[in-house]
């Protein structure tokens, strides 16, 4: 059965558009204003992050973001609080590191994310020799499982990461972790286009995408982009209006490319 | 059977262990596995390996009887001496056979994170020797406190990076070090400095320093005729301990691994997963890590490899703690009694000795003397301050 997620991408995909999925700290101060923002400003679904105490996936942007947030007091069920009481009309993902759901138990965990209203879960740190028992618990529950693909996956890994994949295929733009970079690294279209090959799945890139023209290059290949440290620090700096105004920026410019 | 597992693809001892990494690092993981196991089962691998311990580390190491701390709190202390190693601790062990293995596997780079700088300057030892470039994490924290090991590292050639994150001590070292890693893995080999981290890792660590067990184990029939009735070391992440467990482990030994109460995995944690693996953890009521605090840089570490949670889960090694008063006088209590200057790391194995040998009259204790003290001098300096 497909998901909310993955029905919701397709159906932009199918209209002949490119999908734009930002990311924001879950906690950081004002975060909620800038959720909206996002929604408000043409993003097709929102990657939650739930801040952890040792991101080792990300960069300085979001461990920033991540310390704020967790100094603020944000805990996973404050945040998933204050999702329950966001109607913002398109699917939410959670990105949470596996701690955060081994510790609160895969199950209970599942089943929170369904009361929050939360469709898919991103666990960076559960490779897929890992992820069966999250799996199971989060097939059981309905949430949709994003999986990871890295650029050093051998071409017989691939398949295997792609069928395990719920909502989307997450294409790594780089060797490295989240963060801004002034290019698009050569390695983001070069495994997109490996996993399209293999996969029906919608292919995002996430890791390393960070401005409105790098999103239409790597949406040439793909189907669409994560952006995390991009948008990140722009709630740092500027809170939810410079938040939307990005966003806006980002969804004008996949619009107005010819594909 | 050995009590000692080698674990199969998955990593696991018991529940325990695993691969928990960005996909990213996968492939390094199984590159890294495959690598190991090729390498180990080769002679000529062990025999370069074993010349590097012999006459560059200096092993084997020899036992020590300490008649002075034997006669005063009535036991049979004997201490095997890995603080005379090259580079002060036994830590080397490790190094030697990770470095090499990163050569034959083609890589020009290691990184390492380290706490105490023990790690730290073995690796950069290492580098040194082999033609490698190294670059280690330190916490800030840590950076401040062993200034003298961080000098030791720039002057081996290392570049050394002071991390700022979090709690600013081992465990974001070990944070930085895997975020190089994930932008680097074509080229560098993670020279992880304990018994942690993914799999092969925890295997893989403590296979470099079963030398301590397997010599000691050899050199106590010699000099006892049996085995000690205790085998006792400090434990952070766990190397020397698994190191010298893994000579004692099938025999009726009674294995304890001391932790600092600010840093008690075992006795206070519960399962987690962080650095990889799935072990015993310092953590909060959601899972975020809990920030340790001991005396000793080396032992700061909210953690403790997988195999150790193992044996403490099937009630084969017991891991009690002590606290950092009691560090403070197992450290000076080795030194007058002595002449041996501790590493601050090893004073929690003499303090629990010398807390708990009321009830080990008579009973030989075998401990593992890790390290040597030099490295604490300075700090203990600013705490012992009625001897300046």
């Amino acid at each position: 059965m497909t998901g909310r997620l993955e029905a919701t991408l397709r159906a932009r995909i199918d209209g002949g558009g490119k999908c734009l999925v930002p990311y924001i700290t879950g906690g950081y101060p004002g975060w909620v204003d800038s959720v909206r923002a996002c929604a408000a400003n043409g993003a097709d679904a929102i990657e939650i992050g739930i801040p952890f105490s040792d991101p080792v996936m990300d960069g300085p942007v979001i461990q920033q973001a991540s310390q704020i947030a967790l100094e603020a007091g944000a805990t996973p069920v404050s945040i998933f609080q204050e999702i329950r009481n966001l109607d913002v009309g398109i699917p939410l993902a959670v990105m949470c590191y596996y701690n955060t759901v081994f510790h609160a138990g895969h199950e209970r965990f599942a089943n929170d994310l369904v009361a929050a209203g939360v469709s898919a879960a991103i666990v960076p740190d559960l490779p897929l020799e890992e992820a069966g028992e999250w799996c199971a618990a989060a097939d059981a529950a309905g949430i949709e499982t994003v999986m990871l693909a890295a650029p050093t996956a051998p071409d017989d890994r691939l398949p295997r990461v792609a069928d395990r994949a719920r909502g989307f295929v997450y294409s790594v733009g780089l060797l490295g972790v989240t963060g801004e970079r002034a290019e698009l690294a050569l390695t983001a279209t070069v495994l997109a286009a490996r996993v399209k090959k293999i996969t029906k799945k919608p292919v995002l890139i996430g890791v390393g995408v960070s401005n409105a023209a790098q999103a239409v290059e790597a949406s040439r290949v793909a189907d669409g982009v994560i952006m995390g440290a991009s948008v990140v620090h722009r709630m740092i700096d500027g809170g939810s209006e410079a938040v939307g105004s990005f966003v806006a920026e980002v969804r004008k410019a996949l619009d107005g490319a010819t594909w | 059977m050995s009590i000692l597992q080698t674990p199969g693809s998955d990593g696991r001892f018991g529940e325990f262990g695993g691969r928990f990494v960005p996909e990213t690092l996968v492939p390094a993981c199984q590159e890294l596995e495959e690598a190991f196991a090729d390498a180990w089962n080769d002679p000529l691998f062990r025999a370069d390996l074993d010349q590097l311990l012999r006459e560059y580390a200096g092993r084997p190491s020899m036992l020590t009887e300490c008649h002075n701390l034997s006669e005063q709190l009535g036991i049979r202390l004997i201490l095997k001496r890995e603080d005379l190693n090259h580079t002060g601790s036994h830590k080397i062990n490790n190094v030697l056979g990770q470095v090499l293995l990163a050569k034959r596997m083609g890589k020009k780079r290691i990184v390492a994170e380290t706490g105490a700088g023990q790690h730290g300057v073995a690796s950069a030892t290492a580098a040194a020797l082999l033609g490698l470039e190294c670059k280690v994490y330190m916490g800030e924290v840590d950076v401040a406190r062993q200034e003298l090991n961080v000098f030791r590292m720039r002057l081996l050639g290392s570049e050394v990076e002071a991390v700022t994150s979090g709690s600013r001590t081992l465990k974001d070292a070990v944070n930085e070090a895997m975020r190089d890693w994930v932008a680097s893995v074509e080229t560098t080999h993670y020279c992880l400095g304990s018994v942690m981290g993914p799999h092969p890792y925890p295997y893989m660590v403590r296979q470099f320093h079963r030398v301590i067990g397997d010599e000691a184990f050899e050199q106590t029939q010699e000099l006892l005729g049996t085995t000690p009735d205790f085998v006792v070391a400090c434990v952070g992440g766990g190397s020397n301990a698994m190191g010298i467990f893994s000579g004692f482990v099938d025999t009726p030994a009674r294995l304890i691994g001391v932790e600092p109460a600010g840093g008690a995995a075992v006795s206070r944690g519960q399962p987690g997963v962080v650095h990889g693996m799935k072990s015993f953890l310092m953590q909060d009521e959601y899972g975020q890590v809990a920030e340790a605090h001991s005396i000793s840089a080396g032992l700061d570490y909210p953690g403790v490899g997988p195999e150790h949670s193992y044996l403490a889960s099937i009630g084969r090694a017991e891991y009690p703690t002590v606290t950092d008063d009691e560090v403070i006088k197992g450290f000076q209590l080795m030194s007058r009694a002595e002449g041996i200057i501790p590493a601050l790391e090893c004073a929690h194995a003499m303090a629990w000795i010398s807390r708990e040998a009321k009830n080990m009259q008579g009973k030989t204790v075998l401990m593992n003397l890790s390290g040597r003290g030099d490295k604490d001098v300075g700090q203990m300096m600013s705490i012992l301050k009625d001897l300046t």
